[in-house]
């Protein structure tokens, strides 16, 4: 019965594998690191969420995405249900979700997330994704989405986003 | 009105009010890099604001909506400072009017990991991430300004002078302030006050440039009596839904 209800959760996280970040097409929900349980209760389904940032616009189409996905494989009662403690960071991002962005163009974040209160303080070093080079620098922390800041590389002279520690 | 849900209501209401204010830069900032800086933080803002909203429905326990609670009070209802609704002015004007909100969001968040409410503490940790990155940019920004061009500082000056009025209201409290304070909801607000005014004070410093001493302090919106800037925005921000109710989008 125990190692039942295992293999099913694993039959579940295969599913929810294929719930993209609709911003970031290249991540699932399970490489941002946003599924924090899987509940399995007598004729329902909990599937607990955590929002990146709260104003990510992603989070209501992500439900909409796993409830489908869910009921079209037999799970007719599910619910998402969306915490915000303990709040998401940067260190939930898989290895693997990890490559992926970086193979998509955005740099992924570095080192462990930390407070941030220092004005004016040293902006990450961060290598540019084209051409490796070192000789990049931050234009604003803050980016196309929530979750990016921008950079640009001064040898290659491309733009690039950096997926920010947070 | 419950105290505990007209206390979370305001702290929506500032989130919701400074998020749609801000968010009319859209498209129209000084530079791309900080057009998108500003609509990053309204978005921030407005999320916060769902949250807080979604709490608020769940202790008043009449069945309203985030988005009820949003779009279908009328001006009196909403709890906002005076502050918060402040027209965005030049960019200087909108730096100013953040840093002041930021400066007292950060500390008010931080106070709130402590709130007797579990879900108060949740929201609080969550959009202290988020506040921590405001107050930084905004501060920076208040130094390059107004240790920037005669004309930056000259704008941060005027600024100033059409802001410090409403700074007051941020650390002064009103009745369900008081009781959320004395249930352990809410904040001790002689702490935020000294924090506030350390901020503020510390980030002048370094820019060069000094609170102004007494004067005025405008005082109204977190008992419902705004400016008259507030209808306005309200009229932008309600238009769809008073016109087509339940619109989904
Ligand atoms: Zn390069």
């Amino acid at each position: 019965m125990v190692k039942d209800q295992a293999s099913e959760k694993q039959n579940i996280y295969k599913l929810l594998e294929q719930v993209c970040d609709p911003e970031i097409p290249v991540l699932s929900i399970l490489d941002l690191g946003i599924v924090r349980d899987v509940i399995l209760k007598e004729n329902l389904l909990e599937i607990v969420i955590t929002p990146t940032y709260t104003g990510c616009p992603a989070m209501d189409m992500i439900e909409v995405e796993i409830k489908a996905i869910l009921q079209g494989n037999g799970y007719e009662k599910t619910i998402v249900k969306t915490i915000l403690s303990p709040a998401w960071t940067t260190d939930w991002l898989t290895e693997s979700g990890k490559e992926k962005l970086l193979a998509y163009g955005i740099v992924p974040p570095k080192g462990k997330a930390k407070g941030k209160r220092a004005l004016f303080a040293d902006a990450d070093e961060i290598a540019c994704p084209q051409c490796n080079s070192e000789n990049t620098e931050m234009i604003s922390q803050f980016g196309s989405t929530a979750c990016k800041a921008q950079y640009r590389c001064k040898d290659c002279q491309e733009p690039f986003d950096y997926f920010k520690c947070h | 009105m419950d105290t505990s849900f007209a206390y979370i209501l305001h702290l929506a209401d500032n989130a919701l009010i400074l998020g749609q204010r801000l968010s009319e830069w859209c498209g129209h900032g000084p530079i791309l890099e900080q057009d998108m800086a500003m609509t990053n933080i309204s978005l921030d803002l407005v999320g916060q604001s769902r949250s807080l909203f979604q709490l608020a429905g769940e202790l008043e326990g009449k069945g309203r909506s985030e988005d009820d609670l949003a779009f279908m009070r009328v001006e009196i209802d909403y709890k906002n400072c005076l502050l918060a609704e402040q027209p965005n002015g030049d960019f200087a004007k909108t730096i100013l009017r953040q840093f002041f909100y930021d400066a007292f969001s950060f500390h008010n968040y931080t106070a709130l990991l402590q709130s007797s409410n579990e879900q108060v503490r949740a929201i609080a940790e969550k959009s202290l991430k988020e506040v921590t990155y405001h107050l930084k940019w905004s501060s920076e920004w208040v130094i390059r300004l107004v240790d920037g061009t005669e004309e930056s500082l000259l704008r941060m000056k005027t600024a100033l002078l059409e802001l410090w009025t409403f700074t007051g209201e941020l650390y002064t409290p009103v009745d369900y302030e008081i009781k959320a304070a004395e249930s352990g909801l809410g904040v001790d607000f002689d702490k935020i006050k000294t924090l506030w005014l350390e901020e503020v004070n510390k980030v002048f410093d370094m820019a060069g440039i000094k609170v102004p001493v007494g004067g005025w302090m405008q005082k109204g919106g977190k008992k419902g009596i705004h400016t008259e800037h507030l209808g306005f925005l309200l009229a932008d921000m309600q238009y769809l839904q008073r016109t087509y109710p339940g619109q989904k989008w």
